[in-house]
């Protein structure tokens, strides 16, 4: 009699426990197995899609998105959130476009300059972008929503303001190059996304600032109570955020040719989602650089097989929104049983 | 004889293969209090989420007042009169008291406007009926946290409760706030009514339940009344082996100041507090929420200003103005709020010991992963924490093992000093012994333990000499030979 109740009941514990380890698998490996998918089903359906170009060519317009999203991630791991990267982005593209033009009109007296001393002024006016949300967040405990909504507004403000509403076009082909050029065959775009992503990807995983970001994250009171500075912890990854986002937009200011005073208007919210559909919580303290850079070229991917495919590009944003939700059903679901 | 309020019959119940609850039985009578113990893991929350229709039973059977019942809902249990009050209580804090206590059931005046005379008025008559001394209209976040405890007694008894579960009420009390409780556990006794007790706290079970039972690794193992019962009897059904003491204290106080505190001031209710610890010596610091007993120890820890006092160590002043400083000067600080302060809980058990640590464990800002798992590996050996491997996540593991994680984080600092915080809330009695043998062998290696609890019991266990806080400052201060529940108590209030 109790044999007859055992042998079916290990059968379904078996079979339970092969279930509970194929969702856990499908949960942790959820999103790079959607991306696969959809590869696979666009390689089917477009013969285009698997080419060498087209491939390159996704990398190349996901390149800035991930940059951005890559130091979202930062930020967000701690709790936080940059809205302002959209603008930071406009206005490192235009300072550092206005010392690297041929323009008599829109150079700064003097110019051009060479390229590098561009990119280091542009680097760092969204390194003091970053520096001054974050002395916000961390020092003035203003919520980072509302710290980098007014920097949103601001940067846009002083974008306008430095380059008087106009364009900064005609720029140096050295400086063009972070946006145009090639290495190998690979565009100088997706060389940068790889090397910021296996930085931060470094830093998050082997140096202590990585460990104190997530503690920081998942919990300021224990974090500090073990000796971390939190509110240091906070105000660096405004400023590597920033950093980031003054990278993308002189990559896209060189892409382009010129610097346009109303780039990456909304780009914070690609930012925000590739995060959040690469399995980072909101919450604080937990989440992978991979998972981004994963989320992020599924974005690219969809919009890419979209534009193959010839669908109207107002579908596309319907897509990536039902995307963004699904994503987070996805880990909430998780969550709840856990 | 009538029928029992409530009773359990062999329930079972697993999850995913693993066995939770292999027999729980239960019988509660009316007009008393049934104390259910138990250590972490025994059955306990399952055995509750099952009575309380949270989750479904696999089989055995529930009576209610001698009728087979299923409850599928929390509101069918409910509505047959069975309500709990949750250790952590989630009540609305901007709404008041009258609001809470008919959250979802308000009654309703001419076009579904809400009849707040109505509902003030009868929540007040049940307030005052239960002695409770509190105003209907208050505002939820001006309570303290034994006043929101009893507006949740208030609340169960507005859906005509006759069984009251109150998981582990006492956690986040002080001794005088849980006299207040005690109060109103008795009012409720006298009404009839049956009260399901869960606490870790054996002395409060001997003060005021009627009966007991105890499960362990998911079954029952026995019941009685508590007067037939002696407190190494219950202790030894709960940990399934004779506990030969309480208490572990072999160290011996030696006669070098370790820590030596003058004229401590600081912004959060801290003033003039003057001690010394000694080598080798546990201080026990006594005193009821809010007396300062706690902020000595931010202040100590540089977690709050400095305002104004001298603090020496090993005879050398030092300075201490944040967490950082007091861990490079060799202080550990073991808060009260396991949760809110001493973990991280999505990280790992091996996150969470290297914490505090972090700069000692690589090479300049490069971390090395053979060194975090070394230490955390040491420290998991050390203090015998149980968990599958230093990378699983520690929200996991059971309030004591959590616990020896937060130790352990400590004791990887080799610290000189360990300032403890209610070093055993919430924690089984198995791994309270475990974590009081670790306090001892502490200080006899050497180290100076300020320790803080509530609990008389420890103090009197555990402590060379106590200190008393009141009002922010020393009320008192007693030698071990003087140590005394009353005088502890006296000196507080």
């Amino acid at each position: 009699m109790e044999a007859k109740q055992t042998a079916p009941a290990q059968a379904a514990q078996a079979q339970d426990a092969w279930k509970q380890q194929l969702a856990a698998y499908g949960q942790k490996y959820g999103i790079l197995i959607a991306l696969v998918l959809i590869c696979l089903v666009l390689a089917v359906v477009n013969e285009h899609f698997l080419s060498t170009r087209n491939i390159l060519n996704v990398l190349r317009q996901t390149s800035i998105n991930g940059i951005l999203a890559i130091g979202m991630t930062f930020v967000i791991l701690t709790r936080g959130i940059d809205l302002s990267v959209g603008s930071v982005v406009a206005l490192a593209g235009i300072v550092a476009a206005s010392l690297a033009t041929t323009s008599s009109t829109a150079m700064v007296a003097g110019g051009p300059y060479p390229a590098l001393l561009a990119i280091a002024i542009g680097l760092s006016v969204g390194m003091a972008c970053g520096a001054v949300s974050g002395v916000v967040v961390a020092r003035f405990a203003v919520p980072a929503f509302v710290a980098t909504l007014g920097m949103l507004s601001a940067a846009r403000g002083l974008t306008l303001l430095y380059g008087d509403g106009r364009p900064v076009p005609a720029l140096t082909p050295e400086f063009r190059w972070i946006g145009t050029g090639e290495v190998f065959g690979i565009p100088m775009p997706v060389i940068l996304f790889a090397v910021v992503f296996l930085v931060a990807w470094w830093v998050l995983n082997s140096t202590r600032f990585g460990r104190h970001v997530y503690a920081a994250g998942g919990n300021p009171h224990a974090a500090e109570v073990s000796g971390i500075n939190v509110k240091r912890i906070r105000l660096m990854v405004y400023v590597i955020s920033g950093a980031l986002a003054g990278l993308a937009g002189m990559m896209l200011a060189a892409r382009t040719g010129s610097a346009l005073p109303q780039a990456g208007i909304a780009y914070e919210l690609d930012a925000i989602a590739a995060v959040v559909i690469g399995g980072t919580s909101l919450a604080g303290g937990v989440g992978r650089v991979t998972g981004t850079v994963i989320g992020a070229l599924l974005i690219g991917v969809v919009n890419n097989g979209l534009d193959l495919m010839g669908v109207e590009s107002y579908y596309q944003q319907v897509i990536k929104g039902v995307l963004i939700v699904a994503a987070v059903m996805l880990d909430q679901a998780r969550h709840r049983r856990e | 004889m009538p029928p029992p309020l409530l009773e359990v019959k062999e329930v079972t119940k697993s999850f995913g293969g693993v066995t939770a609850l292999s027999d729980g039985r239960f019988k509660l009578e009316r007009g008393t209090v049934h104390a259910l113990c138990g250590g972490n893991g025994a059955g306990k929350s399952t055995f509750l989420s099952i009575v309380m229709g949270i989750q479904p039973r696999d089989s055995g059977s529930i009576l209610r007042d001698g009728a087979e019942v299923t409850f599928r809902t929390p509101g069918q249990a409910l509505a047959a009169g069975i309500s709990i009050i949750e250790q952590e209580l989630s009540p609305v804090p901007a709404m008041t008291v009258a609001e809470n206590i008919y959250l979802g059931r308000e009654p309703l005046a001419v076009f579904g406007r809400v009849d707040f005379r109505t509902m003030n008025a009868n929540a007040q008559a049940l307030l005052d009926e239960l002695h409770f001394g509190i105003d209907a209209r208050t505002v939820m976040m001006d309570l303290s946290v034994a006043e929101l405890q009893l507006v949740e007694i208030a609340k169960a008894l507005s859906y005509d409760a006759e069984i009251i579960i109150m998981d582990e009420p006492t956690s986040a009390l002080g001794e005088a706030e849980a006299d207040q409780l005690f109060a109103a556990i008795a009012t409720l006794k006298a009404q009839g009514k049956g009260i399901v007790y869960v606490s870790h706290r054996l002395s409060e079970i001997f003060e005021i339940a009627d009966s007991y039972t105890v499960f362990r690794d998911g079954a029952y193992v026995g019941s009685g009344a508590i007067s037939d019962v002696t407190r190494e009897a219950l202790i030894q059904m709960i940990v399934g082996r004779p506990l030969t003491e309480e208490f572990v204290k072999e160290n011996v106080p030696g006669t070098d100041q370790a820590l030596s505190v003058r004229g401590l001031n600081s912004l959060n209710h801290v003033k003039d507090v003057s001690f010394d610890v000694h080598r080798g010596e546990i201080l026990a610091v006594f005193g009821l929420m809010g007396s300062g007993r706690s902020e000595i120890f931010e202040r100590l820890f540089g977690l709050v200003e400095d305002m104004g006092g001298e603090i020496a160590l090993d005879g050398k002043p030092i300075r201490v103005s944040s967490p950082a400083q007091a861990i490079d000067h060799g202080l550990a600080f073991v808060t009260e709020d396991r949760k809110g302060s001493g973990l991280v809980l999505s990280a790992s058990v091996r996150a969470n010991i290297c914490m505090a640590q972090l700069a000692e464990l690589g090479f300049g800002p490069v971390m090395s992963p053979q060194r975090e798992g070394k230490a955390a590996r040491d420290m998991i050996d050390k203090f015998r924490i149980k968990t599958a491997t230093d990378l699983l996540d520690v929200a996991g593991l059971s309030g004591g093992n959590q616990q020896k994680v937060v130790l352990g984080k400590w004791f990887l600092t080799e610290p000189k000093v360990l300032l403890l915080d209610e070093p055993t809330r919430g924690v089984d009695v198995g791994a309270k012994r475990e974590i009081y043998r670790v306090m001892s062998d502490f200080a006899a290696a050497g180290g100076a333990v300020v320790m803080v609890s509530s609990e008389t019991d420890e103090v009197l266990g555990m402590a060379d000499r106590a200190i008393v806080m009141r009002d922010g400052t020393i009320s008192g201060e007693l030698s071990r030979a003087e140590l005394s529940a009353d005088r502890l108590v006296h000196l507080a209030a």
